[in-house]
């Protein structure tokens, strides 16, 4: 094992942990200022994803992709809210599960309908495909590079929406006081709406980004869905600081976990028993790290008591 | 059935005559729904070609959606069994239902025919003379595919499946016939959809050959992001990651690879060309692996039907036994086990025109049978 295979796999495990908080971001924004357990947030990704490849195969665009899986999932969102989660700010936790359990259905079958069952074709723009040479004679890819980059850049534009702009300071006025800020004169269900499409826009979008690499099919968004929530229990609920950091721990976690458990325990068990015991400890590995978590500090890194 | 059994009886001594055919109730529970409904819709659609094609309107055929989830598709068992009172089931796509549903209905005196999935547990000692494998055993194309990586004198391979049974007897099966050294071997957690790492430890290994079985989406993400990643090891795997329902989600990154299969469209044998061409008219696709399976156990169907009476349960299981239609894999016989003995051929993906399919370069095992038959007592 090589130091440069090393620092490739740290590469990949912060472009798996900046696609996951493109997913957290908005699950943890809508559960933080509206209080919504949203379990169809990965039939959003699934939208954005559907929506990239379909525009993507009829223009041959990448780029437009982009942009009609951004409206797609931004509008599926705001429907979804209009339709169905307004009904539900009142009523309890359990109550939203089952609702938004029930659009995930609606949203499979829905999509199986429109695209058929079978995987769709999307694939990474010619601009950005094949890899690259990085310093120090590491070979990337470079769309995988890409996703870093734009991760990164969604995060730091996300922050500044939420630190510095107007709507921001609305957004954070109604994660703590819902009431106070109606009776300011705030529109609670216009801005409810508009937080609701934008963390769909933001699932729709790494949908699309993710689609290009990944299957475009039916179900593609509940195991990411289980991702992003066990990202924002770690982060806190409701922090985007603590879904950043959550997500790029995951994603590193998960990742370095897959590639050295194997060799670890290859150095005091025979290759095939450490080979079994080494990957079936990967995949447990987030779900320790979040019970670790969990245990010194019960509302996850950023989270407030 | 009981009360069939003696009408049955009573017409033949009656007449005197040998058992008048009376009409088949075929039940089949399939996944019509959610991920990997594609495998399923195939097979029922094959199956029900066959059906029309054989021209019997006394095959009826009650099609269920189990939606992958193993409580469904026993439910479904117990409903087709018990208040559709059906004589012969089938549809089955995955091992870990088949393993629900199969050993049960069986042992209620049922006949199933399995058109995808050949767990080993029902090829050895779990065999049953009531259960007929009309697809493969689940080790059989990656048997095939170790024996022909040795013969092409390839020395070095990586091996890589998801961490469940099935993946782990696939990589046993490939093991089994392969001579020279595994390099790696690497268990995925099963639904992984990201494989930068695994792909990272592939480029650094010193392997000539990736092999892998990822079934359904894992194997469309798998391969697209290797395509895209510099490497340029040669890959291949059985055919369930490059059938017809998942090239086109591929699409050219999957061009070159090899796959073992028992069947492919342009497989050069009585009746294949008919099946492909009727299937493409009447469903406006090409037909997979899966629809190829499903029209073979139509025919069987049919076949028998033709033969026995299923109300005589001994008539019915040796017509079926027999095997006595013409598959559009060729060569087609049940080994001792119930199990198919059939050629396995290797596949390269091609481009034709904007279709990327397959073609068959050679013929990676001659009458194959499975390696548990000898574990089989009936």
């Amino acid at each position: 094992m090589s130091i440069l295979l090393l620092i490739e796999q740290v590469l990949n495990g912060l472009q798996f942990g900046l696609m996951l908080f493109l997913m957290a971001a908005g699950l943890t924004l809508i559960f933080g200022v509206m209080g919504i357990i949203n379990l169809a947030h990965g039939s959003l990704y699934m939208v954005g994803a559907f929506a990239a490849a379909g525009v993507a195969g009829a223009t041959g665009s990448f780029a437009l992709g982009l942009v009609a899986a951004l409206a797609a999932a931004a509008m599926a969102g705001a429907i979804v809210e209009i339709t169905v989660i307004r009904r539900l700010y009142t009523r309890d936790h359990l109550d939203q599960v089952l609702a938004t359990f029930a659009l995930i259905l609606i949203f499979s079958e829905g999509t199986r309908w429109l695209f058929g069952s079978f995987p769709l074709f999307l694939d990474v723009p010619a601009a950005l495909s094949g890899a690259v040479t990085l310093p120090g004679g590491i070979e990337y890819p470079l769309y995988r590079l890409a996703i870093i980059v734009i991760g990164l850049a969604v995060a730091a534009g996300l922050f500044w929406l939420i630190a510095r702009t107007r709507i921001g300071i609305r957004i954070r006025a109604g994660e703590s006081d819902r009431e106070m800020i109606a009776a300011l004169g705030v529109d609670i269900s216009r801005l409810y709406t508009l937080v609701f499409a934008l963390g769909a826009a933001l699932a729709g979008f790494s949908g699309a980004l993710v689609g290009a690499i990944q299957s475009v099919q039916v179900g593609m968004g509940e195991p990411v869905l289980i991702l992003a929530f066990v990202v924002i229990v770690i982060g806190g609920i409701g922090s985007i600081r603590g879904a950043f950091v959550g997500a790029i721990l995951v994603g590193l976690t998960d990742t370095l976990g897959r590639f050295l458990l194997p060799v670890l325990f290859g150095f005091v068990m025979d290759p095939s028993a450490a080979t079994s015991v080494g990957s079936a400890l990967a995949s447990m590995l987030i779900y320790i790290l979040m019970a670790a978590v969990l245990l010194f500090r019960p509302t996850g890194l950023y989270g407030r008591a | 059935m009981k009360f069939r059994t003696l009408l049955a009886a009573a017409s033949v001594a009656a007449l005197g005559v040998a058992a008048q055919a009376e009409g088949v109730k075929v039940g089949m529970i399939t996944t019509l729904s959610g991920g990997g409904a594609g495998l399923g819709i195939d097979v029922r659609d094959g199956f029900l070609l066959a059906v029309k094609q054989s021209g019997r309107d006394d095959i009826e055929v009650v099609v269920e959606d189990d939606q992958r989830k193993p409580e469904i598709a026993v439910q479904l068992a117990d409903k087709l069994i018990q208040s559709e009172k059906v004589d012969v089931m089938t549809g089955i796509i995955w091992s870990n239902l088949a393993m629900a549903v199969v050993p049960a209905a069986t042992a209620q005196g049922k006949f199933y025919l399995s058109p995808n999935a050949g767990p080993s547990a029902l090829a050895g000692r779990g065999c049953h003379e009531n259960y007929f494998n009309v697809s493969w055993q689940n080790d059989a194309f990656n048997e095939a595919a170790g024996a022909w990586t040795s013969e092409n004198g390839i020395g070095k391979v990586f091996l890589m499946a998801p961490n469940y049974p099935a993946g782990k007897d696939m990589i046993a099966g490939f093991k089994r016939f392969f001579k020279g050294e595994v390099t790696e071997e690497v268990y995925t957690k099963l639904g992984q959809q990201d494989y930068a790492a695994e792909i990272a430890q592939m480029r650094a290994s010193d392997a000539d050959l990736v092999y892998y079985f990822l079934p359904g989406g894992m194997g469309i993400s798998f391969m697209k992001q290797y395509a895209g990643s510099g490497a340029d090891k040669a890959v291949m795997g059985p055919a369930f990651s490059f059938d017809q329902g998942i090239l086109g989600a591929i699409g050219e990154a999957a061009l070159g690879v090899k796959n073992t299969a028992h069947w492919s469209k342009d497989l050069d044998v009585p009746g294949n060309a008919e099946f492909v061409a009727s299937f493409q008219a009447e469903y406006g696709r090409l037909p997979s692996l899966y629809a190829a399976q499903g029209f073979d156990t139509g025919l069987l169907v049919a076949s028998a039907a033709s033969k026995a009476d299923v109300g005589d349960a001994d008539a019915f299981r040796a017509a079926l036994k027999e095997a006595d239609f013409q598959s559009v894999r060729g060569a087609f016989k049940f080994g001792a086990n119930n199990h198919p003995i059939q050629n396995i051929y290797m596949r390269e993906v091609v481009k034709e025109g904007d279709i990327v399919t397959n073609r068959v370069i050679g013929t990676a095992a001659t009458d194959h049978t499975d390696a548990y038959v000898g574990d089989c007592k009936m």
